[in-house]
């Protein structure tokens, strides 16, 4: 049975140096990656390989069995992406980079104000992001997750500047989202404690 | 899945939008280079003498070099933000082709920065003393003009976003390929006192903008791609 | 036939072949440049217009033709090397720019010094040729200056690529509204008239023998070029380890 998501002898180069060599992965509906390793070990640059960002030496990317390079735009409309940057525009307010993000993908049928009540953003809707603390900013990248229909998420250290409450908020979160059937990839340090089927790789 | 991937004219305009509502919240980004155009054109009148005769004969070779020059320094800015807070990769990562979301971007820069100078031209042309029917012609070739040059831009802010020093080698890779631009935007709308025909000119202008905005969104996204890496 | 260029763009093996296209490429076109300046000089007759200043033609016209080729051999090896990724390609257009912007530069300076016997100055802004060859010559120091600007070299190559493929498209059109601009200005001081046969053999003969001459530059070049690039790779060391073993 092909795995829904899977990854095939994926060698990376950044400039002369190699990243990695022959990593495998495979992924089905409900499972979580977690990428392990040092800083600077690769973990980002498997990441934004794995989103299509990077370009592989070798291997390949399967979504659904199919390279993801024949069928980029399918690949992408199941997919969100929370880096370390949080990919927003600060002189906007919360809503409108969020009508602004309603453009670039499928949107999931939730109610928005209900995401901003548990992400606890519903006071910040009008402030431009820029008024905003590291940690809220990063629960609007939260936002983002939530409000798209993709059922993989791609998490790069998704706990940075959260506190307690936000790492347990996120763990929540992905768990829920396993449970209805989605995918998640992650890279983390710490780890996130979550109850399903986590399959591991670790870079050195 | 709930939803459905928005349509591609959406994605377009919802880039466009979004880029018009940051000019709004920062006038200064869309004033600066009007400001540059309007000094760059006096600053030659200034220097080579008020003589009328001259003014008369230079003012629509002034007048299209600065907007040059200006249209250049807007361009700087295309791309540096969305590359430095993380919207380039989200952009990237969308099922929206990207040379949509590049044209979208493009065509509210040249909104910013090229309509806004067709606008303010007659104004500054008055100081050249430019007779009504040329200020016309100058609009109209400054409109088709900026349109090829923001495309252009677009592919060398592209190219240079996120390099050191990329201001100037933005500069220097754009120049050589709006030299067409510049030279029958100036010379048509020199033609007009000689009592020629623009149409000529102006043709050009026109087709050489179609030409770039059939090539500029796939440049445009072939080089965001590789500056992203 | 196929194999061979496959295997030619193996980089070791290249390295290995080129060296032995080179003096046939060279020697024929240095005798051929040999023959055709003195053809030039001495064989062809003075143009009724111009005299004897014309003659600078036998080497204005095949560096303003190679500067022309050049850039379209770059943006060709560009494309290859952008949609099938064979690095060697990429080599080529590198190694290609300096050629080509030295070939621009020798047009301009071989035109300039054509003209100042008829202008009377070093410059007119209103030639065509000389004012579309400053064009090129920018288009060449915005590619070599994107280049140098990217310090990754695969990245480096890809961002040029596509800069020398929207030039590809761009350099038929300047050359063209640069001549419509002069033709506005001023009577084109171009020769007119078909040329005599004695004026026109040496010309081919040079264009050909500068042609030579530059592939076989190129090929040095790109030799140079991908030693560099692959100096990291096991075959470099291996030679270069063998090399120094025999003490050469």
């Amino acid at each position: 049975m092909t795995a829904q998501l899977s990854g095939h002898d994926l060698t990376l180069f950044r400039g002369e140096r190699c990243l990695f060599r022959g990593v495998e992965f495979a992924l089905n509906p409900g499972e979580m990656l977690l990428l392990e390793g040092l800083n600077g070990s690769g973990k980002t640059s498997l990441m934004r390989a794995i989103a299509g960002l990077l370009e592989f030496e070798t291997g390949e990317i399967r979504w659904h069995g199919e390279p993801t390079r024949v069928q980029r735009q399918a690949f992408h409309d199941s997919l969100v992406w929370m880096a370390h940057r949080v990919g927003f525009k600060a002189d906007l307010t919360l809503t409108e980079n969020l009508d602004f993000e309603a453009a670039l993908r499928p949107s999931a049928s939730a109610d928005r104000d209900e995401v901003f009540r548990r992400l606890g953003l519903s006071r910040l809707k009008r402030l431009p992001l820029r008024s905003l603390s590291a940690g809220q900013q990063r629960r609007v990248a939260l936002a983002r997750m939530l409000l798209s229909a993709a059922t993989l998420w791609l998490m790069d250290e998704p706990v940075t500047n959260l506190d307690r409450d936000g790492r347990r908020l996120v763990a929540a979160l992905v768990q829920e989202h396993l449970v209805r059937g989605g995918m998640c990839i992650m890279a983390a340090h710490q780890d996130v404690q979550i109850e399903a089927t986590v399959h591991r790789v670790l870079l050195q | 899945m709930d939803g459905e991937t928005p349509g591609l004219f959406t994605a377009v305009v919802a880039v466009a939008r979004r880029d018009l509502l940051l000019a709004w919240k920062r006038p200064g980004d869309v004033l600066n280079p009007l400001f540059f155009f309007a000094m760059v054109a006096t600053l030659f009148p200034l220097a080579v003498g008020p003589s009328n005769e001259q003014l008369e004969f230079s003012g629509p070779g002034v007048l299209w070099a600065a907007a040059l020059l200006a249209m250049l320094l807007s361009l700087n800015s295309l791309f540096v933000s969305d590359f430095e807070d993380g919207s380039l990769d989200q952009m990237l990562v969308s099922p929206q082709p990207l040379p949509a979301l590049a044209l979208g971007k493009t065509l509210a820069h040249w909104m910013t920065s090229g309509l806004p100078l067709v606008l303010v031209s007659p104004v500054v042309a008055l100081t050249f003393r430019m007779p009504v029917a040329v200020v016309g012609v100058l609009m109209l070739t400054l409109l088709l003009g900026t349109i090829s040059l923001s495309l252009l831009g677009a592919i060398g802010a592209a190219l240079t976003v996120g390099l050191h020093r990329g201001t100037a080698l933005l500069s220097l890779l754009v120049l050589p390929f709006a030299m067409p631009v510049l030279i029958f935007g100036a010379r048509t709308v020199s033609l007009v006192a000689t009592g020629d025909s623009v149409a000529g000119g102006l043709y050009f202008l026109a087709a050489y903008a179609v030409l770039i905005v059939s090539i500029a969104p796939f440049a445009t996204a072939a080089a965001l791609r590789i500056s992203n890496e | 036939m196929w194999n061979f260029i496959h295997r030619l763009a193996s980089p070791p093996h290249f390295y290995r072949i080129a060296p032995r296209i080179v003096p046939w490429l060279a020697v024929p076109g240095l005798l051929l440049i040999g023959y055709g300046c003195y053809a030039g000089l001495f064989v062809a007759p003075p143009d009724y217009q111009q005299g004897d200043a014309f003659r600078i033609i036998y080497v204005h016209v095949p560096a303003a033709y190679l500067s022309m080729m050049t850039y379209m051999i770059m943006a060709v090896s560009a494309a290859i090397g952008l949609i099938w990724r064979i690095k060697l390609s990429h080599a080529v257009a590198a190694a290609a720019a300096p050629l080509g912007a030295w070939f621009t530069f020798l047009a301009l300076a071989t035109g300039s010094i054509w003209g100042r016997p008829m202008w009377g100055t070093w410059w007119e802004w209103g030639d065509p040729r000389l004012t579309s060859e400053l064009i090129m010559l920018f288009v060449y120091f915005g590619y070599m200056a994107l280049r140098a600007a990217i310090d990754d070299t695969v990245k480096a190559d890809k961002a040029s690529a596509v800069l020398a493929l929207v030039g590809a498209v761009n350099v038929p059109i300047i050359h063209y509204s640069v001549y419509w601009w002069t033709s506005l200005h001023q009577g084109e001081t171009v020769m007119k008239g078909k040329m005599d046969t004695d004026m026109l053999v040496p010309l081919l003969i040079n264009i050909l023998g500068f042609t030579l001459v530059f592939g076989a530059l190129l090929l040095r070049r790109v030799r140079a070029e991908v030693l560099f690039r692959e100096r990291r790779t096991r075959w470099v060391r291996d030679m270069v380890l063998s090399a120094a073993g025999r003490g050469t």
